[in-house]
């Protein structure tokens, strides 16, 4: 492969009329189209993201109505330990003789708002102290850089461990402690973000007009940053719910409230393996995986809308699809006028 | 384009400007004379042109005037007030309605999440231009017809990215305008734009100097853009000026040896076909780290001589309106800067 | 040519003829949009999908590139036709010395290494950089000696012609005149043909023999250089040339052309000039002008003539 062409042969470099990878194409309909509006439009129409959205709808749902779906309080004993799924027990019974569909159902409301509560509030903060140290230049940022650079450094189990085990415990301790050893990672992203934005044209052409700081950063910079929020606040989510699980299997949760992790803890002590009683730890290890794969979908959606070069790349091959034409090196010839 | 220049009064004074920038690691650092020692006028209603390769610090020199860096060194006087002195941390808001800047590049300049009708109204708010929201969208709508863009009403309701490249130079503009500035500073605004487009543009700023009395600053790297839309024109080289004038009489007579190179590089289809092989002058801009003391031409110049590696050459006025900085011209040593 | 979208096939090229003569310069200039680059890599057949070539012919002596196979390609790419871009920073490999990206052109197309080295200092002599600097990567060489190492490369294997999308473009002017000089001084050496393409007209008037002036995908005018600065016919050309100040003669005012160029989803019916023409008459936004022979070597489409 001759080297120096590889570059060229690099899309980047092909010429294209208005359909620049980097452009989004414009309206000609005459109808003013904001480029968030279209962002969202084209989010919801991917697969993914239907996908996505689908399953974290059912959950909520669930969890919204479970009075309705589940009516019995799920701490009851309702029959012998360890029963499999039967027309009476959907799911079979734990191994304390509590109905385990009932459980998964009203385990949702926890688990969920924990997942959801600890992503929103580590994005707030993350972005509060990103922006700070990506917009005020010197002094400030390099502060705030070193403070979250020492919480990105700190093995973040252990840390988790170490605080859940050393407040008391409840729903408000875990929430603070994963927003506490979340909010670095989305800080930093948040903070280059902001640098690299705020050596834009239009930034500094709203500083000529006149703007003050705050106008700056919260109208002109952050809805440039709409999808990174959004997909942060998603990768918050799935980190939320996933160490959630761990804390309470591994214990350093209270143990009395239910929510999967801790469905999963009751399970593994009474020996649910060895007693084959695969229902009592399979549907909510389910359930915590679904939310995580949904919401990575939808980070997978939002990075093929924003991101031109997938974009671009699956247009073609669905186009190409259509026309029956192989993708060789060479650009292809066809003679017969394309329909 | 010659005006007579009704009001000979001094709307921007620059003298002494120098920009440095540190660069390097924190064990090494060095320096970048990125600008020194600029010094130039700009007259009410005049369009000062200020020409120069990439690199020769004339982007910088204008966004200091603009205010959006700091200033290494220097002084800046903007009718007559010494600014620098009297809002030394930020530029206050009555400097911002003053002075406006027009960026080179017409897809970054403007927000895309934001519509047209919003990047002109902002500013109207900001400097309180306006009551009303009604009168706003008034304003708006006028200040696009001002700049040819119709129809209005649709155009204010439209988003960046669906406007072509000279469209979104025409809002930038406009955007400048609404303000009712004394002084636009134009940074290479035709530079990215479609060939045939670009005298549209330039000949909307010349309409606005005249209807509307507003001085510009004119960056570019085309000589020729700079003769046919400025009244004097400053050629920049390495950080520094080396040659500045009337523009008619720069043309035909520029002195300084960097000009004159400049002047026989630019493709000229009414001169035909040359084949310059006295062209001479091999060689590229020097580095701006820690450059060595004299004139920064001297390593490639034609002319060149044993004090202008020692000594930077200083200002000679070589005929009314017309000064340039070279040993060939200063007699023996260096004399000292003349004030205009 | 066309691109494939979801919204439809878009004509980037239409009906562009043109002939090259050996030793010829051929300018090709046009705006944005115009098809100028399309044209260059499609001679070469590096477009990628959905780039699409519905029709036409490309005779390089007597054979045609779109007949021929992968394999035919790649002996005729470099060693009949080479191309120098725009951006020497996009073609050169950062992290390869400039001697090896030489190297490894040349060696791909069977030179033994030995020769192949004498052969790159030989280059690097042409196009005036000092062999010395051989041995430097990319970004450590100025930007002007950058595009003549990638001007080297494209000469590597003594081609019959040499395509240059844009070369000087991102230069300065200095440069840019040192740079076409060394061209021409070239041109002159080794024999080959040029297909320069730029948006700068003046340019081409001093360099090329012949200039073909491309809108919106279509050629519009084509003919000498000298003549279609003295006689210009086509609207378009005319308004091209009203759009560059000089720096000598007279001056007085110019007005570039009304409007902007075409978005070609939606290209305008007839000829596609005719929105932003101030001499269009009704039958221009109904049909599109045919090329018409005007004399033996200049040629136009308009409905003008």
């Amino acid at each position: 492969m001759v080297k120096p062409m590889t570059n060229i042969m690099n899309p980047e470099t092909k010429p294209s009329p208005q359909l620049a990878a980097e452009a989004q194409p414009p309206s000609r309909r005459g109808k003013a189209v904001s480029t968030q509006l279209e962002f969202l439009q084209r989010l919801v129409t991917q697969p993914k993201a239907i996908i996505g959205l689908v399953i974290l709808a059912i959950f909520f749902l669930m969890a919204t109505f479970a009075p309705l779906i589940a009516p019995e309080d799920p701490s009851h004993y309702v029959g012998r330990p360890n029963e499999p799924p039967s027309s009476e027990h959907w799911l079979g019974t734990t191994g304390q003789g509590q109905d385990v569909f009932s459980q998964l159902v009203w385990g949702s409301r926890i688990s969920l708002f924990i997942g959801f509560s600890v992503g929103a509030l580590t994005t707030m903060l993350g972005l509060v102290i990103g922006m700070i140290a990506g917009y005020l230049p010197g002094v400030i940022d390099g502060l705030l850089n070193m403070f979250t650079n020492v919480f990105l450094l700190i093995p973040g189990l252990p840390l988790l461990i170490t605080l859940a085990s050393y407040l008391p415990p409840g729903m408000v301790t875990i929430i603070l402690v994963l927003t506490f050893t979340g909010w670095a990672w989305p800080a930093r992203v948040f903070r280059s973000q902001v640098l690299s934005l705020r050596e834009k044209d239009f930034v500094s052409a709203s500083v000529i007009s006149g703007e003050n700081i705050a106008y700056i950063v919260f109208m002109e910079i952050l809805p440039n940053m709409l999808s990174l929020v959004v997909s942060s606040f998603f990768g918050a989510v799935t980190y939320a719910i996933a160490s959630d699980a761990g804390l309470a299997f591994l214990g350093f949760e209270n143990v009395n409230t239910i929510s999967w992790g801790t469905m999963l803890y009751w399970a593994s002590n009474s020996s649910a393996l060895l007693q084959e009683a695969w229902w009592t730890f399979l549907p909510p290890g389910l359930c915590i995986a679904l939310v995580s794969f949904a919401t990575t979908m939808l980070i997978y959606a939002m990075d093929e809308v924003t991101n031109p070069r997938l974009r671009s790349e699956k247009e073609i091959v669905s186009v190409l699809k259509r026309y029956h034409i192989a993708s060789k090196r060479a650009t292809p010839v066809v003679r017969k006028p394309v329909a | 384009m010659t005006q007579p220049i009704h009001k000979d009064k001094i709307v921007l004074d620059v003298r002494g400007l120098t920009k440095h920038f540190p660069v390097g690691t924190f064990l090494k650092t060095q320096q970048v004379h990125a600008v020194e020692d600029i010094s130039f006028t700009l007259k009410r209603g005049q369009v000062v042109a200020l020409v120069g390769e990439s690199g020769s610090g004339k982007t910088t020199t204008i966004r200091m005037v603009a205010r959006l860096i700091p200033v290494t060194q220097g002084e800046i006087f903007f009718n007559g007030e010494n600014i620098l002195k009297t809002e030394p941390r930020q530029a206050s808001l009555a400097y911002r309605r003053k002075v406006q800047l027009i960026f080179q590049d017409p897809f970054a300049s403007l927000n895309p999440v934001h519509n047209i009708e919003h990047h002109l109204s902002r500013p109207l708010i900001v400097h309180k231009k306006s009551s009303s929201r009604a009168e706003l969208h008034d304003r708006v709508c006028e200040l696009l017809e001002t700049v040819d863009l119709k129809p209005a009403e649709e155009i204010a309701r439209r988003y960046p990215h669906q406007l072509s490249g000279g469209q979104r130079q025409r809002i930038a503009i406009a955007r400048a305008l609404a303000v009712d500035p004394e002084m636009i500073l134009a940074d290479e605004p035709i530079s990215m734009l479609d060939v045939s487009i670009r005298m549209g543009v330039l000949n909307l700023i010349g309409r606005l100097k005249e209807e509307h009395d507003i001085s510009f600053v004119y960056i570019t790297h085309d000589l020729a853009s700079a003769r046919y839309i400025g009244d004097e024109i400053m050629v920049m080289y390495a950080g520094h000026m080396i040659e500045g004038g009337h523009s008619e009489e720069m043309m035909s007579g520029a002195k300084h040896p960097y000009t004159q190179l400049l002047l026989s590089a630019v493709p000229d289809p009414h001169a035909g076909l040359r084949t310059r092989k006295e062209f001479g002058a091999r060689g590229e801009v020097p580095s701006l780290i820690n450059p060595p003391p004299g004139c920064p031409f001297a390593a490639r110049c034609q002319k060149v001589m044993d004090i202008c590696q020692q000594v930077m050459p200083g200002k000679v006025v070589v005929m009314p309106d017309h000064w340039v900085r070279c040993h060939l011209f200063s007699a023996g040593t260096s004399l000292p800067e003349k004030a205009l | 040519m066309e691109y494939l979208t979801r919204r439809g096939p878009i004509k980037a090229v239409d009906g562009v003829s043109f002939v090259i003569r050996p030793g010829e310069v051929l300018g090709l200039a046009g705006e944005s949009g115009s098809g100028k680059s399309t044209i260059a890599h499609a001679i070469l057949r590096i477009l990628r999908p959905p780039a699409l070539i519905t029709g036409g012919q490309v005779l390089f002596s007597g054979h045609d590139t779109l007949e021929m196979q992968d394999a035919e390609l790649e002996y005729f790419r470099w060693q009949s036709v080479s191309i120098v871009f725009q951006s020497a920073m996009n073609s050169l490999n950062p992290v390869m010395r400039v001697r090896d990206q030489l190297l490894d052109v040349m060696q791909r197309h069977g030179l033994p290494a030995a020769e192949a080295n004498a052969r790159a200092e030989h280059l690097f002599d042409l196009v005036g950089i000092d062999p010395r600097r051989l041995e430097a990567y990319p970004h450590q060489l100025s930007g002007g000696m950058r595009q003549r190492a990638v001007i080297a490369i494209a000469l590597a294997l003594n081609p019959d012609m040499l395509i240059m999308d844009e070369p000087t473009t991102a230069l300065d002017v200095v440069v840019q005149k040192d740079i076409l000089l060394q061209i021409a001084v070239l041109r002159e050496k080794l024999g080959f043909a040029i297909l320069f393409i730029t948006h700068d007209l003046s340019l081409l008037v001093e360099f090329s023999t012949r200039i073909a002036i491309m809108y919106a995908g279509e050629i519009v005018e084509q003919s000498p250089a000298r003549e279609l600065f003295d006689n210009p016919l086509h609207p378009y050309t005319l308004g091209l040339m009203n759009s560059f100040p000089s720096i000598s003669g007279e001056k007085h005012k110019l007005t570039g052309i009304p409007g902007s160029p075409p978005d070609l989803i939606t290209a305008p019916s007839g000829c596609r000039f005719h929105p932003r023409c101030p001499r269009v008459m009704p039958v221009c936004s109904q049909v599109n002008p045919l090329t018409k022979k005007i004399s033996t070597e200049h040629s136009v489409a308009c409905h003008l003539y």
